[in-house]
């Protein structure tokens, strides 16, 4: 191996490869630098300086962008450098609204942690003039708390660089330095897709969700409401990580078990809405390419892109599948359907989805999901503020009996759970389009060649005499680039899958949050889809169509897919929006 | 040069950097040069036009001193707060201003007729405290001077 670099890290040998840097070759050594605004792949500029090292040269360097060289020899913990960073940490903390005992982020915040690790005895060591700022929380989807903020620039760089949107960056200089919308805009002035990105890539407290559990309170004491409630399908794949329960086990049955206790009164699954989706999207794409219709045609689910294809690809909008979203559909069928065969008064029934999304609240809001003046779907909470609900509720999660949802809106199918990871609402839709365009069974029933979490797949997909050209992205920037390519014709695509955020929404913007250090280890997005795919390998039905619920559902109610009920109810339509003062 | 001809050339300076790297600094150079500020239509236009975000036109306009993002006043007043005029009392002199023209440091009076600001060292420590007023110095300033020589710019 000619290409491997010999080093020494605190007097330990490594072998790492040309282009690795130091803080590569630590972990390697198993030596732990500790790092802050170091955010790998996506933020390396070494700004924060926390993870300093000596390599012998004039002045302490940060590892993070320094490159490995042979016979480097490099220490990482030396009486100076631990002084040197300790120092770092007491100047941020001078100016960090130092409120931890109410903050969102307490026990899970990275500047916590390093204070803790790095003997920090005196918080308030530095005294003086501090910024205050205006909270910003005008957003439906996200908080700007900029009085907590440590410039790091994580969130400016998911923004700009995996999101292709940039809404938030520097602003001034020095002291008066801070992370902003442009010409004192707020977050919601601006054609922030409210993916929420910046919020799980945040080290400290100063982003996060839209608080709306008050709300879930206030429906659930009052006895006039009866409420409803729908786990998306990545919930289950990450909801345990917020009660120590190991990545990428799936909480299906302690999820429902926990859901029931809260008090809801019914507890659905949005698994049910992403098979119900497949029906429609399925037939959606069927009908236009029989008929000729704009193709490809482009997955619908995530709100964010939505927002963002709206927003900066208004070109596309007639690619769009009209299907509504998954929680969506549910909410229309819940104040509907089970209204209906229930005799309940739809007025009083309050749905609440739990999704791994912060978009998703941006979504609920949207004027034309709703009918006859009611929303279909009233609140949003994320798996953060389920996590949060039971925590305040007192339930003992790791203790919950498997439970089950309810019925007539709480089967799925294997392909309605791999919703949650980038490539599952092609997979699930391909299962069902070759049944139904071949009438043949289809043996096996995965299609691996739009699993994974490359930004950008593309398949060529055998059904019956003809070949589907398919694309998959995830992440808004991965769209751009996607939709350049169908756009300049370089391949000619049928069907399009596009997730906002990176993997899919087993890495939305409204999941448990995973410190930068732990994503140097793991891809967060493959463990937890890992969940997805194996609940989706142990279901007895793995194809959409195959969900008895759902066939009640078009036999006792909406007639068949497309049909002109379904379409008045489970379709949708968009709008351009302007890049600014959106 | 009418405002048209104003766009027209900054277009004519956008489509002159476009393919550069690092074009964004002398697009806003260029452009404070023609307007004589980069205001948020000006800036909106040039990140459309390079391709980048808003927010990184803004960024870099708020981080260096040179850019200033709103017209300044008919007459610019610069106030030395250079070691020497500091010392000799430039910052009372500065104070004074603000209070009779009514406007932060960096800000410009309602009729677009002052801007006041605040500089390093002008070099003419002899004579500190120094402000200039669009060029013309004024040396060994007291604050109750102020108001004698504001006077003279009002009715002019």
């Amino acid at each position: 191996m000619d290409n491997l670099i010999t080093l020494t890290i605190d007097g330990i040998q490594v072998q790492v490869p040309q282009g690795a840097t130091v803080l590569d070759a630590a972990r390697e050594a198993g030596v732990h630098i500790p790092t802050l605004c170091f955010l790998k792949g996506i933020n390396e500029i070494g700004a924060c300086r926390m993870c300093v090292v000596d390599s012998g040269a004039r002045s302490l360097q940060a590892a993070c962008v320094l490159p490995a060289a042979e016979g480097m020899n490099v220490k990482t913990n030396t009486p100076q450098i631990r002084a040197y960073r300790k120092n770092l940490l007491e100047l941020t903390l001078s100016t960090h609204e130092k409120k931890c005992l109410s903050c969102v982020r307490s026990q899970n915040c990275e500047l916590q942690k390093l204070c803790l690790e790095l003997g920090v005895e005196n918080g308030d060591k530095y005294e003086g003039v501090t910024n205050k700022y205006t909270i910003d929380d005008l957003s439906p989807s996200i908080v700007r708390d900029n009085n907590k903020c440590v410039l790091c620039r994580r969130c400016v760089a998911v923004c700009a660089h995996v999101q292709n949107v940039g809404v938030i960056g520097p602003v001034n200089r020095g002291f008066k330095t801070a992370i902003e919308s442009p010409w004192e805009m707020k977050l919601n002035d601006m054609a922030c897709i409210n993916c929420g990105q910046c919020i799980v890539n945040c080290p400290v407290g100063a982003l996060y969700e839209k608080d709306d559990t008050a709300r879930v309170w206030d429906a659930l004491r009052d006895p006039d409401k009866h409420v409803v409630v729908q786990p998306a399908p990545a919930v289950r794949a990450a909801l345990g990580e917020e009660f120590g329960i190991p990545m990428g086990t799936s909480v299906t049955g302690k999820m429902a078990t926990a859901l029931k206790r809260l008090g809801f009164d019914k507890v659905f699954d949005t698994d049910f809405g992403a098979d119900l989706t497949i029906m429609e999207e399925a037939n959606e794409l069927v009908e236009r390419i029989t008929t000729g219709g704009v193709l490809p045609m482009i997955t619908s689910c995530s709100p964010g892109w939505i927002k963002y294809c709206e927003t900066y690809h208004p070109d596309f909008i007639p690619h769009l599948s009209s299907c509504k979203s998954p929680h969506e559909m549910v909410g229309a069928m819940v104040k509907t359907y089970y209204a209906e065969k229930n005799n309940i008064d739809p007025q009083s029934i309050v749905v609440v989805s739990v999704m791994p999304c912060t978009a998703k609240k941006f979504e609920a809001a949207r004027p034309e999901l709703g009918h006859d003046g009611m929303a279909d779907v009233d609140v949003v909470i994320t798996t953060r503020e389920l996590a949060r609900m039971i925590k305040e509720a007192g339930i003992d999660f790791n203790r919950l009996p498997e439970g089950d949802f309810d019925s007539l809106m709480g089967e799925s199918t294997g392909a309605g759970v791999i919703f949650g990871a980038t490539g599952g609402v092609m997979e699930a839709a391909l299962r069902t389009a070759y049944e139904t365009i071949t009438g043949k069974v289809l043996d096996p029933v995965e299609f691996h060649e739009v699993r994974g979490v490359e930004g950008i797949k593309e398949a060529d997909i055998q059904i019956g005499d003809s070949t589907v050209s398919v694309a998959v992205a995830s992440g808004t920037g991965n769209a751009t680039k996607l939709l350049e390519r169908a756009k300049n014709g370089e391949k000619k695509y049928a069907f399009i899958e596009i997730m906002a955020c990176p993997g899919g929404c087993v890495n939305g913007g409204g999941q448990p949050i995973v410190s930068s250090q732990v994503k140097m280890d793991c891809d967060i997005r493959v463990e937890r889809a890992k969940a997805l795919y194996n609940e989706d390998a142990n279901k007895p039905l793995r194809k959409s169509h195959e969900n008895s619920e759902i066939q009640a559902l078009y036999q006792n109610y909406l007639d068949k897919p497309g049909s002109h009920l379904a379409h008045e109810l489970l379709h949708t339509h968009y709008v351009a929006r302007n890049r600014y003062q959106a | 040069m009418n405002e048209k001809e104003k766009y027209a050339e900054l277009e004519q300076l956008i489509q002159n950097h476009k393919s550069q790297p690092g074009a964004l600094m002398p697009v806003l150079q260029g452009a404070q040069a023609i307007f004589g500020c980069v205001p948020e239509d000006v800036q909106k236009i040039i990140a459309d036009g390079l391709g980048v975000t808003l927010s990184e036109v803004y960024g870099v306009a708020t981080f260096y001193a040179q850019f200033s993002l709103r017209p300044k006043g008919e007459y610019l007043i610069s106030v030395c707060l250079g070691t020497a005029c500091y010392v000799k009392g430039s910052q009372k002199v500065l104070d004074k201003l603000s209070e009779e023209l009514h406007i932060p440091v960096g800000g410009t009076t309602d009729d677009g007729k002052f801007t006041l600001e605040a500089t390093r060292c002008l070099g003419a420590c002899g004579l500190a405290p120094v402000m200039t007023i669009n060029g013309e110095v004024y040396g060994r300033l007291t604050p109750d001077a102020v108001p004698g020589i504001l006077a003279k710019y009002q009715t002019a």
